[in-house]
């Protein structure tokens, strides 16, 4: 861990107004992310890991109030003005969505798509342009990239869609890509080819990468640190290997048994979390996750566990009664 | 011709395919959705039902419902053919069929309250006893674990993904079918909630004696709930088989190439940089011979000139390639 810190996300916390009264997204998050290293964030709907990578990108609703600190590269985007953060997000912190189209202009070319973002932020001609737009979708995989060049989003399969996000994303060299749910909406074969991907162009270029998905199966191999949401808060955060090896957290566990497992026979019941999560409208007074865990006690009802580092370093937790250490995998 | 059958247990099928064929015209252009299934299911099994994104699978789904005209083919259910019914014949076999949809907040009508939805299969069916149709939309949505007394007044936005699967699993069952078909029910749900619907559909099963064609594209949800499953490609079953030793033993490339795609969820187990598998191609313009030979590192000449027919390998597996890996 001798990298330097290249994201530092400090006691961030989101909140909207609803209807029915305000709705804590993101409740005083911290977390940091080394240049060059994976972030895994997970969680399910709602859990807020969306609302905090908009909190980091700095593309939260107009109604949306944040607070705390969020540094990258050295800067506070909390006091860029709008021009140096359109620089900034189109240079240096690139987002990839879980639905291609909403990031790709429907009515536009590829190639126009991609040659206009290399024209708008690197100096260069429309020759340079395009013959960089060429050589990025090969490099993401596309093939006959040439003719793709004047082809629309909808021609494309999902999975191409999603590599030409990818190549608008790395056009420009960023220093930290944020893919949001990236292959949620993919086939598990097209999945496999775009995390390959990912994996592969983060190591070329040295970039780091926060990969936020709902699926622990995806961050097992794939990241070098992990942070579990819940109900807005991180409730468990450590190196990949050890949050695997011992996970402290109930819901962590709970949500690694609720994967079905391809080697337990047919028929066999899931370990299902009972319930579902708490209304964010609505925050309860002790830990969130209390009310579907089983080994809540009546402290844990009464009093939010704040996250706190285990006896082993870098392992954080929030929880009153954690697994022992030898659960986790084998339990 | 008979080739290409999925053989069921042999024992007493409640629904047979044979020699299914659906075509879609776009513009000049065929689309070869479902190109000459053939497949059993047994009285009380789940037939899993896999492939990528636009393998057909759905359209098979629909096409046994008969909600899709089958463009040649049969489809036989309790002896009594499907294919061949029309008016209202048809709608009579169909309240033994139910059909449960992927998305479940936008299968569910927006304007109307949860008790009239679920009772709408009744209306239509003729019962006409407003008391006992509302005991029996009670029964149901306690059934699924749904507190018939807070949730029959509601509307569908006031429920997340999962109660809302479970208002359609209701809804599928207040006819007391015996035959559903599941199409992708829970591929929109996380992962908890996922297993929760998985756990009340193998209930359901078990309560109302149900059969299922259960449609999905990630194998380890269709292993935890089926007896058998069918791999599709392109219109085309690669392999069939019980489920544990279909995924024990894959025989068909693709079977093995679907299992190794999945992600586990170990940090030891490395995802292996993968060979190149592309993508499915178009099924406007399917390969010659066999539809994956495009992808398959084991494909030869043979697989480009001879469409390889689906064969029993082993008792009571099925594969339709030239080289098997069994």
């Amino acid at each position: 861990m001798t990298a330097p810190v290249l994201l530092s996300v400090e006691d961030v916390a989101v909140d909207l107004p609803t209807p029915r009264g305000n709705l804590r997204a993101v409740d005083h998050v911290d977390l940091e992310v080394a240049a060059g290293r994976t972030l895994g964030i997970v969680g399910e709907s709602g859990c807020g890991k969306t609302m905090l990578s908009r909190a980091i990108l700095q593309l939260l609703p107009k109604r949306a109030k944040l607070a705390g600190r969020v540094l990258f590269d050295g800067q506070d985007l909390l006091r860029l003005g709008s021009s140096a953060l359109r620089k900034l997000r189109a240079r240096s912190l690139a987002v990839v969505f879980q639905d291609p189209m909403t990031s790709l202009n429907p009515v536009l070319t590829i190639g126009t798509q991609l040659i206009e973002t290399l024209m708008e932020h690197l100096v260069i001609d429309l020759a340079a342009a395009r013959a960089r737009s060429i050589a990025l979708l090969a490099e993401v995989g596309i093939p006959a990239p040439e003719q793709r060049l004047m082809q629309y989003p909808h021609e494309l399969s999902g999975g191409m869609r999603q590599r030409v996000a990818l190549a608008i994303a790395l056009s420009c060299e960023p220093k930290l890509l944020i893919a949001d749910e990236p292959t949620t909406a993919l086939d598990v074969t097209i999945q496999a080819q775009i995390l390959d991907l990912l994996a592969r162009e983060q190591r070329r270029r040295h970039m780091a990468m926060i990969l936020i998905t709902h699926d622990l199966g995806i961050v097992a191999g794939r990241t070098d640190e992990v942070a579990v949401m819940y109900a807005g808060r991180v409730v468990e955060r450590a190196p990949t290997q050890a949050l695997f090896k011992s996970m402290r957290m109930p819901y962590t566990q709970a949500l690694l048994a609720a994967i079905p497992k391809l080697d337990a026979p047919p028929h066999a019941p899931l370990p299902a979390i009972s319930g579902r999560p708490p209304d964010p409208t609505r925050p309860l007074e002790g830990c969130s996750f209390s009310p579907r865990c089983r080994y809540a006690a009546a402290r844990c009802q009464r009093e939010k566990p704040v996250l706190r580092e285990a006896e082993e370093a870098e392992h954080h937790y929030a929880c009153f009664n954690p697994l022992k250490i030898t659960a986790g995998l084998s339990a | 011709m008979m080739h290409g059958v999925a053989q069921a247990l042999p024992r007493d099928p409640l629904l047979k395919v044979e020699n299914l064929v659906v075509e879609y015209a776009v513009g000049a252009k065929t689309i070869h959705a479902v190109s000459d299934v053939s497949l059993e299911i047994a009285r009380g099994e789940t037939l899993g039902l896999v492939g990528e994104s636009g393998c057909g699978k759905s359209t098979l789904g629909r096409a046994i419902l008969q909600l899709r005209p089958a463009d040649s083919g049969r489809v036989v259910f309790d002896g009594c053919e499907l294919t061949a019914l029309r008016g209202e014949a048809l709608r009579k076999m169909r309240r033994r069929i139910q059909l449960i949809f992927q998305d479940p907040i936008a299968s569910l009508n927006p304007r109307r309250q949860i008790g009239d939805i679920v009772a709408e299969p009744l209306a239509i069916a003729g019962h006409r006893d407003d008391k006992k149709r509302q005991a029996l939309v009670e029964e149901m949505l306690g059934a699924v674990g749904l507190d018939p007394a807070i949730v029959t007044g509601r509307l569908p936005h006031e429920f997340s993904g999962g109660q809302c699967q479970r208002i359609s699993i209701a809804r599928a069952l207040v006819l007391n079918p015996e035959f559903i078909v599941c199409d992708e029910p829970v591929s929109a749900l996380d992962v908890s909630i996922r297993a929760q619907i998985l756990n009340l559909l193998e209930e359901m099963k078990a309560r109302f004696g149900l059969t299922l064609l259960f449609i999905a594209h990630d194998l380890a949800v269709v292993k935890a709930v089926s007896d058998r499953v069918a791999v599709m490609y392109l219109g085309r079953f690669c392999e069939v088989g019980p489920s544990e030793q279909l995924f024990a033993n894959p025989a068909h490339p693709y079977t093995a190439l679907l299992i190794e795609a999945i992600p586990v969820p170990d940090p030891d187990v490395r995802p292996a940089e993968r060979v190149r598998v592309g993508e499915p191609p178009s099924p406007i313009a399917p390969p010659s011979g066999c539809r994956f030979r495009t992808r398959c590192v084991r494909a030869d000449k043979r697989c480009s000139e001879e469409v390889p027919e689906l064969r029993e390998i082993a008792p009571n597996r099925h594969v339709a390639c030239h080289h098997p890996l069994m």
